[in-house]
């Protein structure tokens, strides 16, 4: 669905991608995991037309996303760290997203009605903590029924029964056949639904694998324990 | 794009700065033609707030508000946007609201109090040097990153144009009083879009001056329905080409 | 007995004989279709002094038509004399004569004649009334006259090129005249006089004239009352003259680098009053000249409300209102040997603590920026700029550049009802 081709991307000396090619398919659910700084959010961002690669492209559905923005329609992205117009209602930030994507078909509302964002309309969003901005950003990820969804750290600030939901939702989402691309320090939390690890340093692709593969090859019960262990031994 | 600029115009009304400048601006004029015993007084007061206020409200106010929508271009870009349109509302949300305020603040007066085509005049020009400014400021926002870095860029610009450019000319004619210099002169000012304004005005306020000794090769040059089309294309330009600087900038920029 | 009925009755009748030719004498000759005349020149070769000759409407081209005698040259429904543009077209040449209701067109263009559409030689109480006259190269000329008047005509020209064009009233070495509610447009000059003296200009409109609106040299002794000049070439330039009076003129839009309200140049003992100067690039210009006086005049919305040179001497400018001028007065020295006192300027900044209507602090109305424009010239392209206002301001605190001496002692705090 999504193919990365050899793109790199420099900010000034900094190397924040490099050479990466990627492979990405429906129905899989990838944890995109490394240390700080890795390229995780340039990565991202590179998928979402906000980070122009240096040098290589994307594609979505076998196109090209330079000079398009249009695959955007196919995309849910939940960002880190949302960051909304500060004067704008909840109520108005969802309008107006929904009036900017002008689409006819039937809304997701389940986070919306799960989250109970419904009460909360009229509070700006400088107002709001960072978990109810995350659950905002979440509300409006899903509310398109996206065909990929993108989640950077999604549930860092979320309460633990919001992290639930979102969790269930994401599951949910996976079994309709979508593509999920998550970002997570916290492997832990993604034990359950991911399929598919990649581990990125310093810009590079360490690894592409199935999630049980490594956990066979590795001999452990868990992701987290499988990359703590790769990452010791040193056989990548 | 008119769906973005409908949210862009609803988040600018709401800011209260917009409003008070459009109050200040009324106050200002209205105070300045019932003060002065006749409008061709007041006129020179409301003179220098289009020449002096309104560049550096539009440049300040516009500078500012787009650092600050750096959540809003983020948030729509995730979505099925092309960036350029993005950009386009934000400047024409931008320039309508200052000409709106500019407008209602001191067309109103200008209307009443001015003559006919003076008032037109004195419009027509705030309103371009709103727009100029607007497109200023954005490509001294999308120069650097770093917001104080980019309200100086702005300033500075404001009083590079607003100030130090008189006084080159000033020192300019000094040095070379002895040469026909009317043509340089006329060139030269086509570089400063607020000195440009300036003479606009001028040609309506002190018509039988302007008509005058050198005054008639600047009537010539700007004041004929010609000179008139190219001032205001020139005007039109330095509102373009900034714009268009910063909208290329804006479209390879990485958010 | 016989005799004295004889003598009597031939007295009668030789009386009776007396007054029939006499009143064949001052007869009245039509002239038109179906008229006793259809030719005007036939009519004027048969008429005998003192007639009077009614033209019926029609077009007559004549070419040069010769006035030597003393008539009354009328015209019914304005005829056209048409001069086709090679004749001069009416010629006095004879003393007492009138011309009026005619329409008079193209008469001829050489400039080593001067024709004119009526032209006056050497005569004396000629009277011109009434005509319209199109298109000439000088419309009504005048050489060594006296006592004439020329009184509510229409002149009018549409030439583009001074050169093309002769004056509207033209006068030359003659001596008291009467130019009374004439309209004058598209000439060269709208009225021009040299070496005519003891003569009044009254109630004229001079505008759209391809140079001066009125220009006179030499011309001593003349009153100019009640005219209005608008939007001519260059004006009005007025020079080497003495003794001039003029009152309640309006010089309105003329507009140019050499083109000023009034030009005064080179002339003495005049008295200016109740003049409104409106919207000229330069109201007065004063030049070399002498003991005037201008009171009571208005400077409205002029570039220069008055420039007076530093060759003037004596020039009193008192009780004057100066409204919206972008510049009230300059000169181009720093020697004054003039004075102004009493005038209105609505630049004025100061009080009047003493109620008395006179500002208590001294106007100077040379501003630092006229000066510097004076020197330098395309500096008027920053006027009203921040930076100029900051120059004019500080110099009105700490002048440097201006005279000392150029001052209105007595400014008035509020404007003279004029």
């Amino acid at each position: 669905m999504i193919e990365i081709k050899n793109i790199t991307k420099n900010f000034g000396k900094l190397k924040a991608l490099n050479g990466l090619n990627l492979e990405l398919n429906k129905g899989e659910c990838i944890a995109l995991i490394g240390p700080n700084g890795c390229g995780k959010t340039t990565l991202i961002k590179s998928i979402l037309g906000m980070v122009l690669p240096s040098s290589g492209e994307i594609l979505f559905n076998g196109k090209s996303i330079k000079n398009d923005n249009d695959y955007r329609r196919h995309i849910g992205y939940m960002p880190q760290i949302g960051r909304y117009p500060e004067n704008m209602t909840i109520g108005q930030v969802i309008d107006m997203i929904k009036g900017i994507r002008n689409s006819n078909q039937v809304l997701d509302h389940d986070l919306y009605e799960h989250f109970n964002i419904e009460k909360m309309l009229d509070k700006k969003m400088r107002t709001l903590s960072g978990g109810t901005t995350q659950k905002v950003s979440a509300t409006l990820a899903f509310l398109f029924k996206p065909q990929v969804l993108i989640l950077d750290e999604p549930t860092a600030g979320l309460d633990p029964i919001a992290a639930e939901i979102l969790k269930a939702k994401i599951i949910d989402a996976k079994e309709r056949g979508c593509l999920i691309l998550i970002t997570s320090h916290l492997l832990s939390e993604l034990e359950d639904i991911v399929s598919q690890i990649i581990f990125m340093q310093e810009g590079n692709l360490i690894l592409h694998k199935n999630a049980e593969e490594l956990k066979a090859r590795t001999g452990q019960q868990t992701i987290a324990r499988s990359i703590v262990h790769l990452l010791k031994t040193e056989t990548l | 794009m008119m769906r973005i600029l409908k949210y862009v115009a609803l988040d600018i009304i709401k800011n209260k700065i917009i409003i008070a400048y459009a109050i200040m601006l009324a106050l200002f004029s209205w105070s300045a033609f019932g003060l002065e015993d006749n409008a061709a007084k007041g006129l020179l007061t409301v003179l220098n707030i289009v020449l002096l206020t309104v560049p550096l409200m539009s440049v300040l106010f516009a500078t500012i508000y787009v650092y600050n929508s750096s959540e809003f271009i983020e948030l729509l870009l995730s979505h099925p946007i092309k960036r350029s349109k993005i950009w386009k509302a934000l400047f024409i949300g931008l320039s309508l609201s200052m000409v709106a305020a500019y407008v209602f603040g001191a067309g109103i007066p200008l209307f009443i109090f001015a003559e006919w085509d003076i008032a037109l005049m004195t419009i027509a020009v705030g309103s371009l040097l709103s727009v100029i400014f607007v497109a200023i400021a954005f490509l001294s926002s999308i120069i650097t990153r770093d917001k104080a870095k980019g309200i100086g860029t702005s300033i500075m610009l404001w009083l590079y144009f607003a100030l130090l450019f008189d006084g080159l000319v000033l020192f300019l004619f000094f040095q070379f009083a002895d040469y026909p210099i009317e043509k340089a002169v006329v060139f030269l000012s086509a570089l400063s879009p607020i000195d440009l304004s300036r003479i606009l005005i001028l040609l309506k306020l002190d018509v039988s001056a302007m008509l005058g000794y050198t005054g008639a090769v600047f009537k010539n040059s700007f004041g004929s329905d010609w000179g008139l089309v190219l001032s205001f294309a020139l005007l039109a330009f330095w509102a373009l080409v900034p714009f268009y600087l910063s909208l290329r900038k804006f479209k390879s920029k990485d958010l | 007995m016989d005799i004295r009925i004889n003598y009597r009755i031939t007295f009668i009748i030789a009386f009776f004989l007396f007054i029939a030719t006499e009143n064949s004498f001052a007869k009245t000759i039509h002239v038109g279709k179906g008229k006793a005349f259809t030719s005007i020149r036939k009519a004027l070769s048969v008429a005998q002094s003192g007639d009077t000759i009614i033209v019926n409407a029609g077009v007559y081209k004549e070419g040069n038509i010769i006035i030597d005698k003393p008539l009354h040259f009328v015209g019914k429904d304005y005829p056209i004399l048409d001069g086709e543009l090679k004749h001069e077209i009416i010629s006095i040449k004879s003393d007492n004569v009138s011309v009026s209701g005619f329409r008079i067109q193209n008469s001829g263009r050489t400039a080593m004649s001067d024709p004119g559409g009526i032209k006056v030689y050497d005569a004396k109480n000629v009277t011109i009334e009434k005509n319209i006259l199109t298109n000439n190269y000088f419309g009504i000329y005048l050489q060594y006259a006296a006592n004439c008047i020329i009184k509510n005509n229409v002149i009018k020209a549409s030439q583009k090129e001074e050169n093309q064009s002769g004056n509207g009233v033209h006068c030359w070495k003659s001596d008291s005249l009467q130019i009374i509610g004439n309209k004058i447009e598209g000439h060269r000059d709208g009225i021009y006089f040299e070496f005519v003296t003891h003569s009044v200009i009254w109630r004229n409109i001079a505008k759209n004239n391809l140079r001066y609106g009125l220009h006179f040299m030499f011309s001593h002794n003349n009153a100019y009352i009640t005219n209005y000049f608008k939007h001519n070439g260059a004006g009005v330039a007025v020079m080497f003259t003495k003794k001039v009076v003029m009152i309640n003129n309006t010089f309105e839009e003329n507009w140019g680098d050499a083109t000023y309200g009034v030009l005064f140049k080179e002339l003495s003992d005049c008295y200016l009053s109740g003049n409104r100067f409106i919207k000229n690039t330069t109201g007065i210009y004063f030049d070399g000249s002498n003991r005037i006086t201008a009171e009571r005049n208005l400077f409205k919305g002029n570039g220069w409300g008055m420039r007076m040179q530093a060759n003037c001497v004596d020039i009193t400018i008192s009780h004057n209102n100066f409204m919206g001028n972008t510049f009230d007065v300059t000169t181009n020295g720093s020697l004054t040997l003039n004075q102004f006192f009493e005038n209105y300027w609505d630049k004025y900044e100061g009080y009047d603590l003493d109620k008395d209507k006179i500002g208590d602090v001294p106007y100077h109305p040379l501003s630092l920026y006229a000066v510097i424009v004076e020197k330098n010239p395309p500096a008027m392209l920053l006027y009203r700029s921040f930076m100029i206002s900051l120059l004019d301001k500080s110099e009105k605190v700490l002048p440097s550049l201006t005279p000392e001496n150029f001052v209105d002692n007595k400014p008035r705090m509020s404007p003279y009802n004029l």
